[in-house]
Parts: structure tokens; sequence; C-alpha cells
């Protein structure tokens, strides 16, 4: 049978209540020239091996993480991921159940996301944290909200050191909702004053560490300074393995604190799913977005756990719900809450110095390679180096060789007379092979 | 002497000369059932006759409550932080929400007394 929901009345009527002639109209703001004017040119029937064999060839024409030195970070980190966690997770329990709006049937759930809730809020050094949202970028918007509704303000300042695409999102959201946001100019060197442009009319500073150039940033005077205004100091960071090794943003004074967790126990995966943290302090968990799973007494007083203070969720206050998340990254949390746990707080420490170990062999291997200058005075796995030339086109001819060596600045800020800066990662899954690898590939490039 | 007025969304206000202490009526906490937090304005806000002016959250939902008439919050039950459970157990009394400095008396006339309040909770059903 086939199902077929409208007729051509049913859109007939409802164009007519938009006020659009026809469906090509919903279009009109598509550029016509990337509007296709025909199928495209495919083959009518193919079987399904001759399909695969086309696909597959196509394919390899990737350069895979995995398969070459690659030291591309930049809000997205290759790590190892044991394969105790992909096994784990999927588990039918886990990987088959709807979101636990009955806590008599979801207690497995419930208890793993109160357990991911305690390692964010002990990670971030929080008082209470959310059963995550759907990536960094978006927590981070979600975080601006949640602090104008709580100091009524609607003035956001971000910081140059920000991800741009973290701030691209806070803009858009913004821009929906009227807010003011404010962007700091891009930020290589950590320089930036934002006491400054701190007052009584702003809502909220946004500042991230390690930044999104690598350096690691003290919020301590920035959080007294919020505080005394009335503000609130957001704390972003794009690499949760950071966590194990820098001072959390909770001591430094953080109100807010949200990041990618993706991280720990999850793949690139082309850019997501991933899961977004988000912890804050006890006094604001109502302002909070988002699920929170909570520990609780059953009728017999044994120890359960419920979604809790759900009451300005979208499914029971719509329109004045505290957002329009009435979800979470459960699979992508739970990933992260199983390697969290095999790691244990001791292996995360661990994890995060030989990252940072790994990133210091290989700055100190690039700033002896004559044409290149390292930028960072601190940095966790993830530094900036200034290269001659166009670091873009230097990324593409190194990849023809082999090398993944990092993200050019230029493709996160165009036009932002960056064009020479290249971001580089370097992780526990970076060898000493990998290492002489770039420093060879990049050698030989720069002295042509 | 003080006059308790009602509107129709269940919200009172007693008035004292030209304060008026605003809370929610014993058949809107009974509805609510048990209220777990009290969210109140800020001393010095200023509301328009309707706009929202706290929000009650019970263990079932979190509500809006308006203000009955226009006026300037001067006082705030910071009671209510510790102890939402007022609200339930003497709506009237020790579970108010706040007070405000009337804008302009004349807007009372649109509430309902308390008998013309008795007689719309039958409507109610």
């Amino acid at each position: 049978m086939r199902y077929l929901p409208l007729t051509s009345e049913d859109r007939t009527s409802m164009l007519r209540r938009i006020g659009a002639p026809d469906i090509d109209a919903l279009f009109a703001d598509v550029p016509a020239d990337k509007l296709l004017q025909e199928l495209p040119d495919l083959p009518r029937r193919k079987s399904e091996l001759e399909v695969e064999r086309t696909l597959s060839r196509m394919a390899a024409r990737n350069v895979a993480a995995g398969s070459v030195p690659f030291f591309v970070g930049a809000g997205a980190y290759r790590h190892h991921v044991p394969a105790s966690v992909d096994h784990l997770i999927q588990r039918s329990e886990f990987l088959t159940s709807y979101t636990p709006y009955q806590p008599e049937i979801a207690q497995g759930t419930l208890q793993m996301l109160f357990e991911f809730q305690t390692q964010v809020a002990n990670l971030t050094g929080m008082e209470v944290a959310n059963s995550s949202m759907y990536d960094g970028s978006t927590g981070c918007a979600e975080a601006v909200l949640m602090a104008h509704r709580i100091t009524r303000r609607k003035k956001a300042v971000l910081s140059g050191g920000l991800h741009p695409h973290y701030a691209e999102v806070v803009r858009t959201l913004s821009r929906m909702a009227g807010d003011d946001v404010m962007t700091m100019a891009p930020d290589v060197l950590a320089g930036e004053d934002m006491l400054a442009c701190i007052d009584k009319t702003v809502s909220c500073v946004v500042v991230q560490t390690p930044d999104v150039f690598g350096n690691l940033r003290d919020l301590t005077a920035l959080a007294a300074k919020c505080h005394e205004n009335g503000a609130l100091l957001i704390a972003v960071f794009t690499e949760a393995v950071s966590l194990g090794l820098i001072e959390p943003p909770g001591a430094m004074g953080a109100d807010i604190v949200v990041g990618e967790g993706q991280s720990i126990g999850n793949a690139l995966n082309f850019g997501g799913p991933y899961v977004g943290l988000f912890a804050t302090r006890q006094k604001y968990v109502r302002q909070m977005p988002g699920r929170l799973a909570g520990e609780t007494l059953d009728a017999n007083f044994e120890r359960g756990f419920v979604l809790t203070l759900s009451t300005r969720e979208q499914h029971i206050r719509r329109e004045k719900a505290t957002s329009n998340i009435c979800t979470n990254s459960g699979l992508c949390a739970l990933a992260f809450s199983i390697h969290m746990t095999l790691l244990g707080e001791s292996g995360l420490r661990t994890l995060a110095r030989v990252n940072h170990a790994n990133a210091v062999k290989l700055a100190d291997m690039l700033a002896r390679v004559p044409g290149v200058e390292v930028l960072n005075q601190t940095f966790f796995n993830e530094f900036t180096i200034r290269v001659k030339g166009d670091a873009g086109q230097l990324v593409e001819k190194l990849a023809a060789q082999g090398v993944l060596a990092g993200v050019p600045m230029s493709r996160l800020l165009p036009r932002a007379g960056l064009d020479d800066l290249l971001l580089i990662a370097s992780t526990e899954t970076n060898t000493d092979e990998d290492r002489a690898a770039l420093v060879a590939a990049l050698s030989s490039q720069l002295a042509h | 002497m003080t006059d308790v007025r009602y509107t129709k969304d269940h919200e009172y206000i007693r008035i004292t000369g030209d304060i008026g202490e605003i809370g929610i009526s014993d058949y809107a906490q009974k509805q609510l059932g048990d209220v777990v937090f009290v969210e109140l304005p800020q001393i010095g806000a200023s509301f328009g006759k309707g706009d929202q002016a706290a929000v009650v959250e019970s263990v079932k939902a979190a509500s809006e409550v308006y203000a009955p008439v226009s006026g300037e919050v001067v006082e705030v039950n910071s009671g209510l932080e510790a102890a939402p459970a007022s609200v339930n157990e003497d709506p009237l009394g020790k579970g108010w929400f706040l007070k405000i400095r009337l804008a302009d008396s004349g807007e009372l006339d649109a509430l309902m007394d308390e008998p013309a309040y008795r007689d719309f909770l039958k409507t109610l059903g």
C-alpha cells in the first residue's frame, strides 16, 4: 500500500493559506543556478553489485583520518575509542530505548544519564549538569539564551577566541530572538581586553579555553568582573580531554560551562552526531535547558531515577519552555560515559598528559622547520603556526602527499587576514612516524 | 480596611491603601497540586495589567501568574524560597507572592469580589 498523506486539494489549500502560488515559490530563496532544471544524468538502472563497485571507487578517493598521519582538530578530535565502547553501546537495551518518559520501564537509561551528568559536573567543576545537548555549538547558543533569562538582559559578548562556528550558531539564534551579540575580533594570541566590554547592560561573556587558536585562558578575573556587573561568565571548550589536565572552568568562577564531548568515546563521524556538555550552578538549575535525570526513592524507599524538573520543558509547557530541545544525544552521551568510566580519573589524567606531551613534541619539531613559526605561549593538544605563504594551499599540497596537516585558519575565518595560519592538533593517536612525516612533508613544501 | 479581589485566572489581590498583595486563590493551588518553586520578580519592576508577574511551579506544571492590575513591585515573599508549600497550606496568607504599588486603583473595578468569584467558580463545574 502506498502512503500518500496529501491530496492535491490539501496542497492547494495549504499553499493558499500561506499565500504561495505553487510549490516552486517555496524555493524562491535558493539561487536559481543552484536549482536543478532537470533530473541529474544517472543511469536508469544498475544492479546492487554495480552500485556497490561504483560507490566504493568514489569512497576510495577520500583520505580517511585513520589511514594517514592526521593532525586535524579545530573542534573535532581523533582519539582512540576502545572497542568495548562500541560493543556496549550496541546492546539493544541502550540502542533501541526510546526517550525515558516512563521511569518504571526506563531505569537503565535514566541511571546512565544520571551517571553521565555526574561525570560532566565533576569534569567541569560545576554543581549540576544536564543529560546533554546536540553538540558544543548549540549548547553554547542555549547558554547565551539561559543567561538572558537569568539576567533579564539581552546583550552577549563573544570572545575573539571562541570557535567561529560556535559564534555563528549564537548569532543565528540571537538574530531570531532579536538579541544583541557583540563579537570581538579574532584573537590569535589571547591578548584581547574583555574586561573593558563588561558593564551593567551585558548579560554574559562567552570565552573558550583552550581557545580556537589553542591558547589556555585564565578566566578568574573575567568571572569577578562579570559578577560585579551582574553578568554571567559562560566558559566553552571544544576538547573535553583537556579537562583532564587544566583547571576546570567551574574552579575559575564560570556560571555556565558548555562544550563538545565528542573527544571522549565518540569517533569523528564526519562532524556529527556529537554530544554537547552543559553544566551550571545549582541556583540556576530551573533556567537550564534540556533534560535532567534525578535520583530519588520509590514507593518501597529503594533507589530509583526519574526525569526531574521537567515542568519547563517543551512537552509540558510548549511556547513558554526554556528551550526547544526536548531530547538529548542519548547514544553519544552513553559512549562518552562508558569511555569515561573505563578511563577513570587517573586514566583521563594520563590520556590528557599523553596528548599534551605529543603536542609539545610536535611543536618543538615544527619550530625548527625554516618558514614555520609556532605562535602559542600555552596550549593543550592544539596550537597555531604561521607558515610562509597560504596555509590553505599548503594543506592541499600536503594532503596530496598523504599527510593531513591541520585546518587552515582561512577555513574558519575567511577574509580575516589570517591566511598564513595553520591550526595543528596532536592527540594520543599520533606516532613518532606521523610527526616525522608531517615535518618532512612540511619542510620540503616550504623549501620550494 | 482591606478588600480582596479576584481575576478569572485565579489570582487574588488584597488591597491595603495603595498597596496590593498578590497571590493565587485556594482553587488555583488545589488545581496545581504541590507547589515546589515560585519564581518572583525583582523589586522595582513595573507591570501592566495582565503582564506576567511570577511563575509558580508545581509537581505537574509551571504556570504564569499575571498582574491583576498595573503597578510597581515593592516587596516579594522571600519566605517562599524555603517554604513553597505555604502556597498550598495558606494561599491567602503566608503563601502570598508579591506586593505592588497600584498605578490606577480604578482597574480594581473590573475584578471580582469574594461572592462574585465564588459564583464564577461554580460555573467552572
